[in-house]
């Protein structure tokens, strides 16, 4: 297993612009890579995250203008079935280069629908520009809610951030951290499909960027495919990423590779333990993975 | 040699393949040989669940460099369906040409070729359903698995059924035509398209694949294997297929991963994702199949979309005209 993918490059980078950083959730890669790509005409829209009808309660969004890109800043810790405007962005949003930023298993999905477009008509050729974000795991939304509420004592209404990191998740306010959580208590809220997840990096997608591994303020970027590596040259080449060397950041890809290998064994070992090869009276469960 | 290059060589061989090299005939592969790896593999008895593929690279250095240049020879058998499946095989456009002329013969098809009786072919795609009341339907879906090594069920109705299971009969001209099966309950069948209707690019994709498995070397036919085997699982592993499914076999097994394909698959807007997991709207449902399909969770290969960017690039290259 390679634990985190097939990679051109990787870099430590942030975006070059003061105003996508102000809201973003780390170095503001995704939305600088796709403010620079909308306004290139390397894509003409995107799927993304946008706000829902509650407080951090995502709901994909197809964002055509900038505005909405900044919109959609910022980790949302619940369900944003992103792929499910995929055909949609082709049909009443007519896009031809469709942007797309995911989870590892968003992007799984996304490139097992270029390659069986089985429901998605006129779907495969429209892929312009796939980012994927590191992903440990992911809550419903009725979980969050009760990790903001409940343990955080925090209303999420008021909440203006929050992030996992160091083993820990805060929950930040106007006033800064507001609470924090150890992640041991969080488990219990996650959704029961990441654990038979076998990617952390989306290894599958055009970039994948995350936050581990590089100081604060910055993230991790890996750039994958032709199409990344064209697309991000060029927005560094503009200005609109600033990318440095990955040799000597601290903690760096030691620790993306700790982390990665550790959730897809314990995966890989779920998996096995739901095959209950070791109960004789147990029937299997399903295996997706062929 | 980067992978795509590979893939090219794989499937032209070394020399300069665009001109010249296409009309030579190589060797032409064993008649029996695909038949009886179709057959023998463990696809066809397997439950789909726990179906295993040998792990070994799909691309490795070709060894053989002839040219593939026999086509397989195609037919598309109507049975109750509503020619929507093959307005679908039509929507390559341009594309079909380049299928026809370069990788397939369509040696039957009552729409678009003159021939009356089912003959024998490598590939029968099959839309509709069997209507049981219909003795000549009957007939010829048995002599389409008597005739044509693989069978593909195309579409929803052939599949599972789809709109056909809700007849009920006494309709005007053949108020008798009341029960219809999907292809499977009647036949063994290969290969599932499921979805209503099927698209253009799966479609194409299945007969390119095809192509691969009955002329390719045994490197192509191992790229095809990987990409055939979840659709032959799908065959194998039976003939209902509703909405439902994302509860039964996905949600309620644990595997969900709130992604939302199923909801951009479904053509009658019937799935719709509320709080990240995928609600059903069981009376719209028209049991086509296309949301468990395209659902990450219901198959996955490492190993054949992990190689999204090569493959992709073949498909892009040999559709060229
Ligand atoms: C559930 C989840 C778990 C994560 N776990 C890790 C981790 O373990 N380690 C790590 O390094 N990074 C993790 N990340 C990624 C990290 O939090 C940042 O999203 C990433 O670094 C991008 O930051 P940015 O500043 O470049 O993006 P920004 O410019 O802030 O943009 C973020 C983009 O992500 C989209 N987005 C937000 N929430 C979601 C969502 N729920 N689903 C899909 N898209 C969304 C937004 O629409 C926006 O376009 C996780 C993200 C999520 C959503
Ligand atoms: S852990 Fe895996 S399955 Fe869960 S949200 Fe993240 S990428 Fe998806
Ligand atoms: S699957 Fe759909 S398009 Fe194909 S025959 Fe049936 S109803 Fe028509
Ligand atoms: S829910 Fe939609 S996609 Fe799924 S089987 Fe029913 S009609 Fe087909
Ligand atoms: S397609 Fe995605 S959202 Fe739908 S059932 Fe499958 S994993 Fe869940």
């Amino acid at each position: 297993m390679e634990y985190l993918g097939q990679y051109k490059a990787v870099y430590k980078a942030k975006a070059g612009c003061e105003d996508i950083l102000a809201k973003s959730q780390d170095g503001g890669i995704v939305t600088a890579m796709f403010a620079y790509a909308l306004e290139t005409g390397i894509i003409d829209g995107a799927i993304v995250a946008g706000p829902g009808d509650e407080a951090y309660k995502p709901e994909p969004m197809i964002a055509t203008t900038v505005d909405e890109l900044l919109a959609a800043r910022g980790t949302k810790y619940s369900i944003s079935p992103n792929m499910a405007l995929i055909k949609e962005a082709t049909r009443s949003y007519g896009l031809d280069k469709i942007g797309i930023v995911g989870t590892p298993c968003q992007i799984q999905a996304l490139r097992k629908a270029q390659l069986y477009p089985i429901g998605l008509r006129d779907v495969p050729d429209k892929i312009a520009l796939a980012l994927g974000i590191f992903c440990m795991e992911n809550f419903p939304y009725q979980g969050l809610f009760q990790m903001v509420e409940d343990h955080c004592a925090t209303k999420i209404d008021n909440v203006t951030k929050m992030d996992i990191g160091k083993g820990k998740f805060s929950v930040y306010t106007e006033r800064g951290v507001n609470s924090q959580i150890p992640l041991k208590v969080t488990h219990k809220y996650e959704q029961p499909g990441c654990h038979v997840c076998l990617d952390y990096v989306a290894n599958m997608a055009d970039i994948s960027t995350g936050s581990v591994g590089t100081p604060d303020g910055w993230s991790t970027v890996f750039v994958r495919s032709a199409a990344g590596e064209a697309a991000f040259n060029k927005a560094v080449e503009a200005g609109w990423i600033i990318a440095e060397s990955m040799d000597g950041v601290k903690p760096g890809l030691e620790l993306v590779t700790k982390l990665a290998t550790e959730k897809i064994t314990k995966n890989q070992s779920y998996i096995e333990h739901r095959n209950h090869a070791e109960h004789a009276a147990l029937k299997p469960l399903r295996n997706p993975y062929i | 040699m980067g992978l795509f290059d590979k893939f090219k060589s794989l499937l032209f061989g070394k020399g300069d393949v665009s001109e010249g090299t296409q009309d030579e005939k190589p060797v032409a592969s064993k008649q029996d040989e695909p038949v009886s790896a179709m057959h023998k593999s463990p696809v066809n008895e397997a439950k789909p669940a726990d179906m295993k593929v040998e792990q070994k690279p799909i691309i490795q250095k070709p060894k053989e460099e002839k040219p593939v240049a026999d086509k397989i020879t195609v037919g598309h058998v109507h049975m109750s369906g509503c020619t929507g499946c093959l307005v679908s095989l039509a929507d390559n456009y341009e594309g079909l040409l380049t299928i026809l002329d370069k990788y397939a013969d369509l040696v039957y098809c009552l729409t678009l070729a003159d021939v009356r009786h089912i003959p024998k072919m490598d590939v029968a795609l099959v839309e509709g359903s069997v209507c049981l009341n219909d003795e000549c339907s009957m007939e010829e879906i048995l002599e389409t698995r008597e005739n044509a090594t693989i069978v593909v069920a195309l579409g929803g109705c052939a599949c599972y059924g789809n709109t056909t299971r809700f007849c009920r009969g006494g309709q005007q001209n053949q108020p008798q035509h009341e029960a219809f099966l999907p292809i499977g309950d009647l036949i063994k069948v290969d290969v599932y398209i499921p979805a209503c209707a099927p698209t253009p690019q799966q479609i194409r994709n299945v007969c390119l694949m095809a192509y691969l498995l009955l002329k390719g070397n045994d490197e192509q036919k191992a790229l095809a294997t990987a990409y055939l085997t979840p659709l032959m699982n799908l065959a194998a592993a039976g003939t209902e297929a509703c909405g439902c499914d994302l509860m039964t076999e996905v949600i309620n097994q644990g595997l969900c991963c709130g992604c939302g394909s199923c909801a951009a698959a479904c053509t009658v807007r019937a799935v719709t994702m509320q709080y990240g997991k995928p609600q059903i709207e069981r009376d719209l449902c028209i049991k086509c199949g296309a949301c468990y399909a395209q659902c990450p969770r219901s198959f996955f290969s490492f190993d054949v979309c992990g190689q999204y960017e090569s493959i992709t690039n073949l498909i892009g290259e040999v559709m060229k005209p």
